[in-house]
């Protein structure tokens, strides 16, 4: 793809580059932050449907037994309750898998949390393909799309442990209804422990001018490697962590775009009604320019390693880096 | 606290705001509002305490109330007003646009009373059960109460609920279902039988009571005798024996006027079977 500019070693070699010397669970970080919010703020209390284990939340259950609930595989009562407990000044974090957090449970939400205006806190693991062996039954790749169609919903997918920590903590000081998903494997630690995490601020993670790369959640790594690659072929991409889908940060996404002129999403969930819809319907709004998205297009998940599931689906760093060739290639075209 | 007389003179005329309401935006839920007029006022006018004045939504040490079956929102939004949360002149805005009265009660327009949206069935006693766990926690000695629809127990959300208030020993919540026997598509026992609703509800571990839901003395001796079985490690439910569309003879009996309005004529022969005294 020479044709496309010229190597252009400033910026090349001004790139920010990210490194991580371990690996967690972006769950593990939730768990942390719960735990934190345990010894921190008497006010907030949590429930869990069967999964404590897996959602991390046994620590907290342990050092803050008459604040942990215990609902049993009930998600829809689970939600009801965390309502009620707002009633009263608790902040009730629920933890169980996405699909159980949102689809099961949609009207629940709908109606006694969100419409309800209730500051309730939907944690959910295991979201997107990378929950893996279990198959397509567990791998929810529609509850962002769920969660933003629904008025006043704050929407928030971390990029890695230290984020979803530091989102945990952050959403307890926000009133209001929180959907914050986060999932099972361990990947890339990258983001600063010490960096508060502000709610509809977009992160811009590497300074480039010839294609932004807009990600979320675990693909923010995928991105960071995919910009690592094109830089090698003389393209700067601009990646940026888009950690809160709702409300969006258009203000970060608009300034980088006038810049770019054209963006590529990446999002381990569906193209309908994911992050790239929301990029999309942004920039069809402000600033019409050529968009590809990488996430999983109209198909369910199946069984599989994270690793093999995101080679298989598309979602991984080369296929980022592929669609950033192919919208540089259209961009070059329109004019 | 009121006396006897004067919650029977009440319920008449709370009947009279419920057909008024409905007739007034031709649409909504006479029938089983017209079922639960005695509950309703009874609670709000002899057994609950609060402070309608100054309502705020987490209601520290005052007894809370949800309505799970917010589609008989007309009977409720009367007994607040007429119990002093918000003026009664505001029931004539009822399912009008831009009202606080919405056709299902709604926390979003801040109608005071109102602590969640219902509507949408099967929800508020989760709800309630969450508030109750929440009272605990804050030390607070006052009760949760909640009404709901007999063909809501076919939700399976209420199970969940149920199954969760007995075991964690809920018991500072008391739940009443309306049993008038009646759903949208005919009686229950048409449309999906319930069986034994005593029996299913002490088999999850609750503790049961029956009342006779039109019998203003029973209702509010039942309540009253509810409270003093709060606070022993059981969650309490009465099974309320209603007659839908009570106080207007041709209502009565019926599932057809669940969810219509009367005309004009229809309105004119059901008030002239209710007593008034003070019509919005």
């Amino acid at each position: 793809m020479e044709t496309l500019s010229e190597p252009n070693t400033i910026n090349k070699a001004a790139m920010k580059t990210y490194s991580f010397t371990e690996k967690k669970d972006t769950r593990s970080g939730f768990g942390a932050g719960l735990l934190e919010l345990g010894r921190t703020n008497p006010d907030v209390v949590a429930l869990c449907a069967d999964l404590t284990g897996s959602l991390k939340m046994d620590a907290f259950a342990k050092e803050f037994p008459d604040r942990f609930f215990q609902t049993g595989i009930a998600e829809a009562n689970m939600i009801g309750m965390a309502a009620g407990m707002t009633i009263g000044g608790k902040i009730p974090f629920t933890g169980t898998f996405a699909n159980f957090a949102t689809g099961r449970v949609y009207d629940q939400i709908r109606q006694s949390v969100a419409y309800s205006g209730k500051n309730v806190k939907i944690c959910a693991s295991h979201a997107g393909l990378t929950l893996g062996e279990d198959g397509a039954t567990h791998q929810i790749l529609e509850d962002i799309g769920m969660m933003r169609m629904l008025p006043h919903m704050t929407v928030i997918c971390p990029a890695d442990y230290n984020q979803t920590k530091a989102a945990t903590l952050a959403i307890a000081r926000h009133h209001g209804p929180v959907y914050l998903r986060f999932g099972r494997p361990s990947w890339p630690v990258f983001t600063d422990p010490n960096e508060e995490f502000i709610i509809g601020k977009a992160q811009v993670m590497t300074e480039g001018s010839d294609v932004t790369i807009i990600a979320t959640g675990h693909l923010v790594w995928k991105a960071l490697q995919a910009a690592e690659m094109l830089s090698g072929n003389g393209i700067t991409a601009e990646v940026i962590n888009m950690a809160t889908i709702k409300p969006f940060d258009g203000s970060t996404v608009l300034k980088s775009v006038m810049k770019t002129r054209c963006v590529v999403t990446a999002e381990e969930h569906q193209q309908n009604g994911g992050l790239g819809d929301a990029v999309a319907q942004f920039l069809a709004n402000n600033f019409p320019s050529p968009i590809e998205m990488v996430a999983v297009n109209d198909s369910f998940g199946e069984s599989g390693t994270p690793d093999q599931l995101l080679v298989k689906y598309g979602l991984d760093a080369p296929d980022i880096m592929q669609k950033a060739k192919k919208v540089l290639d259209r961009k070059t075209s329109q004019r | 606290m009121a006396e006897l007389a004067d919650l029977k003179t009440l319920a008449t005329q709370v009947r009279r705001d419920i057909v008024r309401m409905v007739h007034g935006c031709q649409s909504g839920h006479p029938g089983g509002s017209l079922g639960c007029v005695e509950f309703m006022v009874a609670l709000y006018g002899k057994v609950m305490h609060y402070d309608a004045a100054n309502f705020d939504m987490d209601g520290k040490n005052e007894d809370l109330f949800f309505l799970s079956n917010g589609h008989i929102s007309p009977v409720w939004y009367s007994v607040l007003a007429r119990n002093g949360f918000f003026p009664v002149s505001e029931l004539s805005t009822f399912r009008k646009l831009n009202t606080r009265l919405q056709g299902h009660p709604t926390t979003h327009e801040g109608l005071p009373g109102v602590r969640v949206a219902s509507g949408s069935l099967g929800q508020g006693l989760s709800v309630a059960l969450g508030a109750a766990q929440a009272k605990k926690l804050n030390n607070d000695k006052s009760i949760v109460f909640s009404l709901h629809g007999d063909g809501e127990l076919q939700e399976g959300q209420i199970w969940e609920a149920a199954m969760y208030g007995a075991a964690h020993k809920v018991d500072n919540i008391i739940s009443t279902v309306d049993v008038n026997g009646q759903q949208i598509d005919g009686s229950t026992d048409q449309v999906l039988p319930m069986g034994n609703l005593r029996a299913k509800f002490e088999a999850f571990g609750w503790e049961v009571l029956e009342m006779n839901g039109n019998d203003m003395n029973e209702v509010v001796n039942t309540l009253l005798k509810a409270k003093t079985m709060t606070g022993k490690g059981k969650p309490i439910l009465i099974l309320m024996q209603t007659i839908m569309g009570n106080g207007v003879d041709f209502m009565m009996h019926t599932h057809k006027w669940h969810g219509i309005a009367p005309n004009d004529e229809q309105l004119q022969k059901a008030l002239e079977q209710l007593q008034e005294t003070s019509d919005y």
